[in-house]
């Protein structure tokens, strides 16, 4: 099972005005400050899947495009291109390719507290669509079961939303995010009619954030709004490289959660020694079925999954990906996941500055 | 088709094209990797340490530490992780300071 990657958003010709509006507001950024030139990040990577006895291989780049207009204004971007390898049932092997944008949005920062976000952006539930999605950042390929909880299916919105930081303190902050997604079958920018937000307590000298997440989906008939409620709990303990992440989702159809550990050595020399680049870790996942009804992309039995990673970080943002897995279905369904991959993490300016 | 191959080959045009570009000039680098190992605070600057604080208690939660990157690009970095972090703005500036020292 690969991560769980959103369906390309620009399949037609209109791609090319994204791309005509992109490189004007490149222009357009040209007189920002001298550290505010737009910069182009993202990932690129290899990956590859063995599960019952098959193997696929999925080439990946995620480039992320941001382009500042003035100290207040952001635009940004990201796209995924993809190249599915994968086993055509015959001894031979086929392929499907797909480009588009992930999200596109502009950020007004409007005051020290409150930041104003329209466009297309992602969904802000949980932890894993704003934060880990990206292809060089999981410690794992495979998203968990759970990621596509309170993402309507398209994993993005079409609104606005609010956010920022409410209250930043030397012993605590809170954050929060309020968005608006209306209803669009635009193939470009899918989404779904939903509201929702997400509250964060962050305790910096215990390294210990919790947060929730709400959201509804509020199109269809009434009796079909569903809702989803979500929790997260992130503890990194100070002077270690120790993380432990976890999040519990609920929807009206199933819920389940996931818990992450990952962890390098400073002894033998620091992270950045031979040794200390290794980054074993593990994920446990649990996914219950509270009814038949499948609408959130969830397995269709209660399910169990555990991984098993070991990564290593070389140098110049370049990171190798292993791991193991074991599924367990309620159905007798069980099978090994074993994958592979390196990732390659890229961050440079647009242009030569003053 | 044709028109998707053609986006793709502009965009790798651009992409290959800005790297080669920034990698030919060599203008001072931001290098919180480095900073991050050795935070000695320099006379004269405004706390630099807050801002290796606010990179560690933000940025490294989620992504391994960048080994470094352009200066030119470092106030867009700051506005980007201000959005996507939710950073106040007392942290935001720190984290500028802290990629400018």
């Amino acid at each position: 099972m690969w991560r769980q990657t959103r369906p390309p958003l620009t399949r037609s010709p209109q791609l090319a005005k994204f791309v005509v509006v992109i490189f004007s507001l490149l222009c357009a950024a040209c007189s920002g400050a001298a550290q505010q030139i737009p910069l182009i990040s993202g990932g690129a990577g290899f990956l590859t899947n063995t599960s019952g006895g098959s193997t696929s291989y999925l080439p990946i780049a995620e480039p992320l495009i941001a382009a500042p207009l003035g100290s207040r204004v952001l635009i940004e971007s990201r796209g995924s291109l993809v190249e599915a390898i994968f086993p055509d049932g015959h001894g031979g092997y086929d392929h499907s390719r797909s480009f588009g944008l992930t999200y596109l949005q502009g950020d007004l920062i409007a005051s020290p507290h409150l930041t104003v976000v329209a466009g297309s952006f992602l969904i802000p539930f949980g932890t894993y669509n704003e934060r880990l999605s990206p292809v060089w950042i999981n410690n794992l390929q495979d998203g968990p079961l759970i990621s596509s909880l309170g993402l309507m299916s398209t994993g993005t919105g079409l609104g606005g939303q609010a956010r920022g930081s409410a209250i930043s303190r030397s012993k605590y902050s809170i954050d929060y995010t309020g968005y608006f997604s209306a209803r669009s079958g635009n193939k470009k920018f899918n989404a779904k009619r939903s509201a929702g937000g997400r509250l964060n307590l962050y305790l910096p000298e215990a390294r210990l954030e919790i947060g929730l997440s709400y959201n509804r989906l509020l199109q269809g008939i009434p009796a079909a709004h569903e809702n989803f409620y979500g929790a997260h709990a992130w503890w990194e303990p100070k002077d270690t490289s120790f993380r432990l992440r976890s999040e519990f989702a609920r929807g009206h159809h199933a819920q389940g959660y996931w818990v992450e550990a990952d962890y390098r050595t400073h002894a033998f020399g620091g992270v950045d020694s031979w040794v200390g680049r290794f980054e074993p870790l593990m994920r446990m996942q649990q996914t219950f079925r509270r009814d038949t009804d499948v609408s959130d992309g969830l397995p269709l039995v209660n399910t169990q999954r555990v991984d098993f990673g070991l990564d290593y970080n070389l140098p110049h943002e370049t990171r190798i990906l292993t791991s193991y897995s074991r599924r367990f279905a309620a159905n007798g369904g069980d099978e090994n996941i074993w994958e592979t991959g390196i990732t390659y993490r890229f961050l440079f300016p647009v242009w030569k500055g003053k | 088709m044709i028109l998707k191959n053609l986006l793709a080959l502009v965009l790798f045009v651009t992409t290959v094209s800005a790297s080669s570009q920034a990698q030919q000039q060599s203008p001072p680098r931001a290098q919180p990797a480095k900073a991050a190992r050795k935070a000695a605070p320099t006379p004269g600057q405004q706390h630099p340490e807050v801002g290796q604080l606010v990179f560690e208690r933000n940025c490294s939660r989620c992504h391994t530490t960048p080994s470094g990157f352009s200066s030119r690009i470092s106030g867009t970095v700051v506005m980007h992780m201000r959005v996507r972090a939710s950073l106040s703005q007392a942290d935001a500036q720190a984290l500028l300071r802290f990629f400018n020292p």
